[in-house]
């Protein structure tokens, strides 16, 4: 089973979801936790993990040889990010927003494209208690995350019962490698305008990928009845809600997980994954 | 000498477009006859590269200089790589930077003037 919580809007709370239910769900049998928000990762300040495997991810990005290209341009159609043009009689390449297809090497028809690896980021994993705990970081100023979150979910051991994704926000490719292939999206937001506009399109988005789907409302007893109102005429159900209260934010500020600092809120977290449950089994 | 001239719209009394990867439309001028064509920016709607992919069509269509506001960093590495002189911090209409080219009184930039992605 593997579950992504993903949100559209930034900062409604996908990884305090994603942290608390992977406490209470360890306890039941094995975890995996992948956080997949590799441009600011922050699960691992929860969760506490030991991280002792460090693995490199790299993409292969075109090199020219500048002697035998002779500037004829068809590794520059076969590029479909315009990471390649020839300039100055001869192709040049702009490797940061190179996504590493080998398309141009493939057409070049003098050969003069060879490829070498570019880091992107590292993938690191570890145990945090009986959680099998994954990290995808990129590197400071690059922009291409996909691949590292890729790699990050190639360390899911697929026979091992439980997988959390926690997904970047936004609605774009990032997300879409978190959850595609996911059995179940969880979908946090906030009672606000600016968390309407964006659940409707993360909708937009599990729905395109055929992929079930709930919500969780986080800070639930602030700003008005949209969310309600949209996941009612839409058919959404609404696993979960949690109020707006200052111990909260107090002891997710301390790095604390709300179903160790609240026992009350253990038997809620359990219900959501029961509820999550139902609705992936119908 | 051609010259290109990025626009907001499709005639020398237009605005200079500030943008290069993402200008509305692309003037190309031959300053000897004053003839002129304007073309709509063929990468106005990549989802990235724009001024990588400009910097190839302008060289395509052997432009010698451009005018515009302002370039990043691929663009102005590409349009160097070329030999093509960029002349930045234009505003007005295209002619006005025309005859500002032609009176001598635009110099030259010596690299990037704005980050990648500034032009979305």
């Amino acid at each position: 089973m593997k579950l992504a919580v993903a949100s559209g809007k930034g900062g409604t709370g996908k990884t305090t979801i994603a942290v608390n239910l992977a406490r209470v769900l360890a306890e039941e049998g094995p975890v995996q936790f992948i956080d997949c928000d590799v441009e600011e990762p922050n699960a691992h300040f929860f969760l506490k993990p030991s991280l002792d495997t460090e693995r490199e991810v790299s993409i292969l990005v075109p090199v020219i040889d500048r002697v035998l290209c002779n500037g004829c341009g068809e590794c520059v159609k076969a590029c479909a990010f315009n990471a390649i043009a020839v300039l100055g009689h001869k192709a040049l390449v702009f490797a940061e927003i190179c996504h590493g297809c080998g398309g141009c090497a493939r057409v070049c028809p003098t050969k003069a494209i060879t490829e070498q690896p570019n880091r992107l980021g590292v993938v690191s994993t570890g145990p945090a208690g009986n959680i099998f705990f994954v990290e995808g970081r990129i590197d400071v100023g690059t922009p291409l995350s996909v691949p590292v979150t890729k790699g990050a979910r190639r360390e899911i051991k697929e026979q091992d019962g439980i997988v959390i994704l926690d997904a970047p926000p936004g609605t774009t490719c990032p997300v879409v490698a978190a959850v595609a292939g996911c059995d179940y999206v969880l979908l946090v937001t906030e009672p606000t305008p600016f968390g309407l506009n964006d659940l409707k399109l993360a909708v937009e988005l599990v729905r395109e990928l055929d992929i079930p789907h709930g919500v969780v409302i986080n800070r639930a007893d602030i700003g008005d009845q949209g969310v309600e109102e949209f996941c009612r005429r839409e058919g959404i159900s609404i696993h979960l809600r949690i109020p707006f209260e200052r111990q909260f934010a107090e002891t997710i500020a301390h790095g604390g997980l709300l179903v160790d600092a609240f026992p009350a809120w253990r038997p809620k977290f359990q219900a959501l994954w029961h509820k999550i449950q139902e609705e992936v089994t119908v | 000498m051609k010259v290109v001239v990025t626009a907001q719209t499709n005639s020398l009394d237009s605005e200079i477009d500030p943008r290069f990867g993402r200008c509305q439309y692309l003037i190309f001028v031959d300053t000897e006859t004053d003839s002129w064509v304007a073309v709509p920016n063929p990468a106005l709607a990549e989802p990235g590269g724009a001024g990588i992919a400009v910097s190839q069509f302008v060289a395509d269509e052997k432009a010698d200089a451009l005018i515009t506001g302002n370039i990043g960093p691929n663009a102005a590495r590409g349009l160097a790589a070329q030999g093509i002189k960029v002349y930045v911090g234009s505003h007005g209409t295209v002619k006005e930077a025309l005859a500002a080219l032609k009176a001598g009184q635009l110099t030259p930039a010596s690299g990037p003037t704005v980050k990648r992605r500034s032009g979305m």
